[in-house]
């Protein structure tokens, strides 16, 4: 790819100066437009990058300066909103908090990165992908606060150590690594997926909430936490770091025991 | 999703249940999984290492012992557990892997037959075994 798509939309014109101690690197994106292609095809640009950019960064040259019409989701580019997710080297990643500086090849030698729309869910566009299927299998879930009676006169109160037992899943950003990390997720799409779990678990453990029976009863379903194979990608790809084969594993738990 | 709350002051809103199989298939995969480490390992040692390995087995000694009610249920508790915790990772592949419902069912209903085939054919040699069986 030369410089000569600076036109397209979305571009934003002449290319910038290169910074001192760039290294050229490949960017392998598998694309896809709906308009044009039958079948998905591998594009390659060689961007001058910094290692100290992160992937997004490269994404983004690719689009402003090269081609305007590559197609990627990103809101707040720091890790928070989880709208970047992407298959990086073969592995789920944000591209917003990947660094380029380690996936650079040791020595001189020429690096190459691959990146890949999330898989499980259908393509849109290029990395743009349809996030429908997976807010469904979260909605089913109830991932809400349910309780039944009258309403408390005062605030709910929890203590610390109750808190402490669903915290780590309250961390989750529903950016989907999980669930497209998940070859049973892969194969077949009606099981709920790592996210939707972990979503139960954050109501499922929480002393205030009352509806951990009705969510349990979905999850003890033949697409629910019995699918689950323990293969840890989930864990591996959570940008947040949540233990989430340990949280699909307390909720086994918590049906095996009728415990919460 | 409506909440229809014919019972407000209720603490609990009872849950609609649903089967327990899928958890019960895996509870039966563990226990089934620990018993088979004991049960084949013991049999894979005293067919393979113990007194000569399988040099000495022949007719007369499998006879010998099918003779004893132990080992008769040893063959026939590994032949039932095998054959259901093979069986049923078997159709947890097929669940997974399988696109269309009719591949799965048809899939599903052959390794049904197969395992109970199986198992009747060896439970029915285990039971009817004869040692004075000629040629």
């Amino acid at each position: 790819m030369t410089a000569t798509a600076e036109t397209t939309a979305g571009s934003r014109g002449s290319l910038p100066p290169v910074p001192d101690g760039a290294v050229t690197v490949t960017v392998k994106i598998r694309r896809f437009n709906p308009e044009i292609d039958d079948e998905p095809r591998w594009d390659s640009f060689d961007i001058p990058a910094l290692p100290s950019d992160r992937v997004l960064n490269l994404l983004h040259h690719i689009k402003w300066y090269v081609d305007g019409t590559l197609t990627f989701r990103r809101s707040c580019a720091h890790g928070i909103c989880g709208s970047d997710a992407m298959r990086i080297n073969g592995v789920n990643r944000l591209a917003c908090k990947v660094l380029l500086k380690d996936l650079l090849e040791k020595g001189d030698k020429h690096t190459t990165i691959t990146i890949e729309p999330i898989k499980g869910l259908p393509v849109h566009k290029d990395l743009l992908v349809d996030m429908e299927p997976f807010f469904e299998a979260f909605r089913a879930v109830k991932p809400y606060l349910v309780t039944y009676g009258n309403e408390p006169t005062r605030e709910r109160i929890q203590s610390a150590a109750d808190r402490e037992r669903f915290d780590d899943t309250t961390k989750c950003i529903l950016c989907a690594c999980c669930t497209t990390s998940c070859p049973v997720y892969w194969t077949e799409g009606s099981y709920f997926g790592p996210a939707a779990i972990v979503n139960a678990h954050r109501f499922i453990f929480d002393s205030r909430d009352e509806g951990a029976e009705e969510r349990l009863d979905i999850l003890n379903d033949i697409d629910g936490v019995w699918r689950c194979r323990t293969t840890f990608n989930c864990t591996d790809a959570c940008p947040r770091g949540i233990q989430v084969t340990k949280a699909i594993q307390e909720v086994k738990r918590a049906l095996l025991f009728k415990r919460v | 999703m409506s909440l229809a709350l014919d019972k407000p002051r209720s603490p609990r809103r009872p849950a609609a249940r649903r089967g327990n199989g899928e958890l019960y298939s895996w509870l039966f995969m563990r226990l089934s999984g620990l018993l088979l480490v004991i049960l084949v390992l013991g049999h894979l040692f005293i067919m393979n290492i113990l007194d000569g390995g399988i040099h000495r087995i022949n007719f007369g000694f499998v006879a010998g012992r099918w003779a004893s009610p132990f080992w008769q249920f040893w063959d026939l508790s590994m032949l039932w557990l095998a054959q259901i915790h093979g069986g049923n990772g078997v159709r947890t592949i097929i669940n997974d892997y399988a696109r269309k419902d009719a591949t799965r069912f048809w899939l599903k209903m052959l390794l049904y037959v197969s395992m109970v085939l199986i198992i009747a054919l060896g439970t029915f040699v285990i039971f009817t075994f004869d040692p004075n069986i000629s040629n």
